[in-house]
């Protein structure tokens, strides 16, 4: 499965597409991880890719995703052309608004306020992407929940544990309930 | 199918003069985390280094190897070794030299504008026989060309660029895991044979995560120079035995030990004069790696059944990835494809090469940049096989379905 994530720097983008390849280390599988942006670490242009397979990876620059995740305007049309036809779509409601036009065909779409939920919910919009990956693996199991919870534990700050994983659970509920 | 790998390990007539001791390698370990992890080609080879018992790095920041320097800086001070961050790439590989001959595993880290820089100092370490790794995460030049793009350009001048005549040695990782086993034998080596080992790795392993699983003590063998066997007395820095190769004194030990990238007799004083001692001392630079060249040779075969009319690929570094995935392809349509890869890159393996023209009728090659092992291979074909290069450069790496259809007979 490839995963491309993207939006602009601060929203947890590259760091998004690193705790499913860690996962997916965890889980026993290969996977690689690469990530592409622009000279600010904050607001600029950012993009993080993930492939995550049981057998040896040799294409290290896929061209075409199975998922994309945006986060932005500028990211969901620089890529959503991209997408393979029938690949899933997953973005942020409050901050993309979709162009059939773009689209590939057959693709399939989710829609969810991850940003407003995480701020209402949480009170910091930073755990956006938290919320993305639950609802993300729920949807599409690219790896186990608890190497994914792994994971998220040992990569975001000490003393943010409970609150990034609180946010992950909030977009599994999400995906359970068919919400997007 | 064949799948081969020859891994002649350091040769076992030097032994550590100062073994790392099983205690020390855990605690290293213990200090980079789990024993499976998920990391950047760059963080491999600063915990390859680490592993390797590499206590002193040099370095000046450029995209994209800073991160081995920024991993260093934070590890070195953990592990009792030092850490600097110097004014320039000239001023780097000067302090790696200088800290190896202080008796400590050296090493720095750049990419082709600092390596460009350290060219000069590359040849001061070949001509005083001063082992230390410099690692060259590849981007597209000349110049500064495109920082954050990787790129195989420097090939031949990791081989060819400073003046005169020396041999070195170079490997090319072509995963993150090789990225840390190759810089543990980039220390073996250079230790082994007192030269500068270059690491080409590249901008896309370099910023790339993928699982690396950390070795543990007994899995690996580590080498340090041949202290010296002589009393102090006795003591000559360059006089060597059978080996070709001198045993090595650390500075402030006692014993004389003079160097200078003069030309020099054994004693280590200038002796420029003499065409006799010039030729000599440059004869067994190039010696003590040309008789070995068996045993620092390395590559991966993955051929096909049968042994003639094939269609052979050579390739190395990232570059083997794509040709991995090319190749499964071409098999899958029926084709006999031997995939040679280089593992090392220099001294170049000529001889493998050669045998690969025996059995293939075409050998493509495919590389990130204008033709540079290209030049190699055909020089070893010697005109027996077809030699067809897949040239790219701007910093995307080759796609599968264009080595595929080289392959097939599409001219590009």
């Amino acid at each position: 499965m490839i995963v491309r994530f993207a939006g602009f720097g601060g929203q947890g983008i590259v760091v998004s597409s690193y705790i499913i390849g860690k996962s997916a280390v965890l889980d026993g599988k290969k996977a690689i991880q690469n990530q592409a942006y622009g000279s600010e670490s904050r607001g600029g242009e950012c993009r993080g890719d993930v492939v995550i397979a049981n057998e040896e990876i040799y294409e290290l620059e896929p061209t075409n995703y199975d998922v994309l995740v945006a986060m932005t305007q500028p990211a969901y049309e620089a890529f959503v052309p991209l997408l393979k036809p029938g690949g899933t779509l997953i973005l942020d409601s409050d901050l993309v608004v979709t162009d059939k036009k773009l689209e590939p065909k057959k693709i399939k779409k989710h829609a969810i306020p991850a940003t407003d939920i995480a701020f209402k919910k949480f009170g910091r919009k930073i755990v956006a992407n938290m919320i993305i990956l639950g609802y993300m693996n729920t949807l599409l199991s690219p790896v186990s929940e608890s190497a994914l919870e792994k994971a998220i534990s040992e990569s975001v700050p000490k003393g943010t544990e409970k609150m990034n994983l609180e946010a992950m659970r909030e977009g599994i509920r999400l995906a359970r309930e068919g919400k997007g | 199918m064949k799948k081969h790998r020859t891994s002649p390990t350091t040769d076992s007539r030097y032994k550590p003069a100062r073994p790392f001791n099983a205690d020390e390698f855990g605690r290293v370990r213990r200090i980079l985390g789990g024993k499976v992890l998920f990391v950047q080609g760059d963080a491999a080879v600063a915990y390859g280094a680490l592993l390797a018992g590499c206590r002193f790095f040099a370095g000046y920041p450029i995209t994209p190897a800073t991160e081995t320097s920024e991993i260093l800086s934070q590890l070195m001070p953990r592990v009792g070794g030092v850490c600097i961050q110097m004014e320039d790439e000239i001023a780097s590989v000067g302090a790696i030299i200088g800290a190896s001959r202080a008796g400590v595993k050296s090493m720095t880290a750049t990419s082709g504008p600092g390596f460009s820089l350290m060219q000069e100092n590359i040849g001061y370490a070949a001509m005083t026989e001063t082992p230390c790794v410099i690692v060259d995460v590849q981007r597209s030049g000349p110049s500064t060309g495109q920082p954050t793009e990787g790129a195989q350009g420097d090939i031949m001048q990791a081989k060819w660029g400073s003046h005169g005549d020396y041999e070195l040695i170079a490997l090319s990782p072509s995963t993150v895991q090789e990225c840390l086993d190759l810089t543990i034998e980039a220390f073996n080596l250079s230790e082994t044979y007192g030269i500068p080992v270059i690491l080409l790795t590249d901008g896309i392993i370099g910023h790339m995560r993928e699982k690396v699983v950390l070795p543990e003590f007994e899995e690996i063998e580590l080498t340090w120079r041949r202290e010296p066997t002589k009393p102090k007395e006795e003591f000559q820095p360059f006089l060597v035995d059978s080996t070709k190769i001198p045993e090595m004194a650390i500075f402030g030990t006692g014993y004389h030990t003079y160097i200078t990238g003069l030309t020099h007799s054994e004693t280590g004083y200038p002796a420029t004069d003499s065409q006799v001692d010039h030729h000599r001392l440059v004869q067994r630079l190039c010696d003590k790696i040309r008789d070995n060249r068996d045993r620092i040779v390395q590559v991966e075969r993955d051929y096909s059944d049968g042994d003639k009319d094939t269609i052979g690929i050579v390739s190395y570094g990232v570059t083997s990835r794509s040709v991995n995935s090319a190749v499964k392809m071409l098999r899958q349509d029926g084709l006999k494809i031997d995939h040679l890869r280089l593992v090392t890159n220099w001294p170049f393996p000529e001889k493998e090469v050669a045998e690969l023209s025996e059995r293939a009728n075409r050998i493509v090659v495919p590389e990130l940049n204008l033709g540079q092992v290209y030049h190699g291979v055909r020089e070893a074909v010697a005109g027996r096989s077809e030699v067809i290069p897949l040239w790219k450069t701007g910093g995307e790496m080759h796609v599968p379905h264009d080595i595929v259809e080289l392959v097939k007979g599409g001219v590009k």
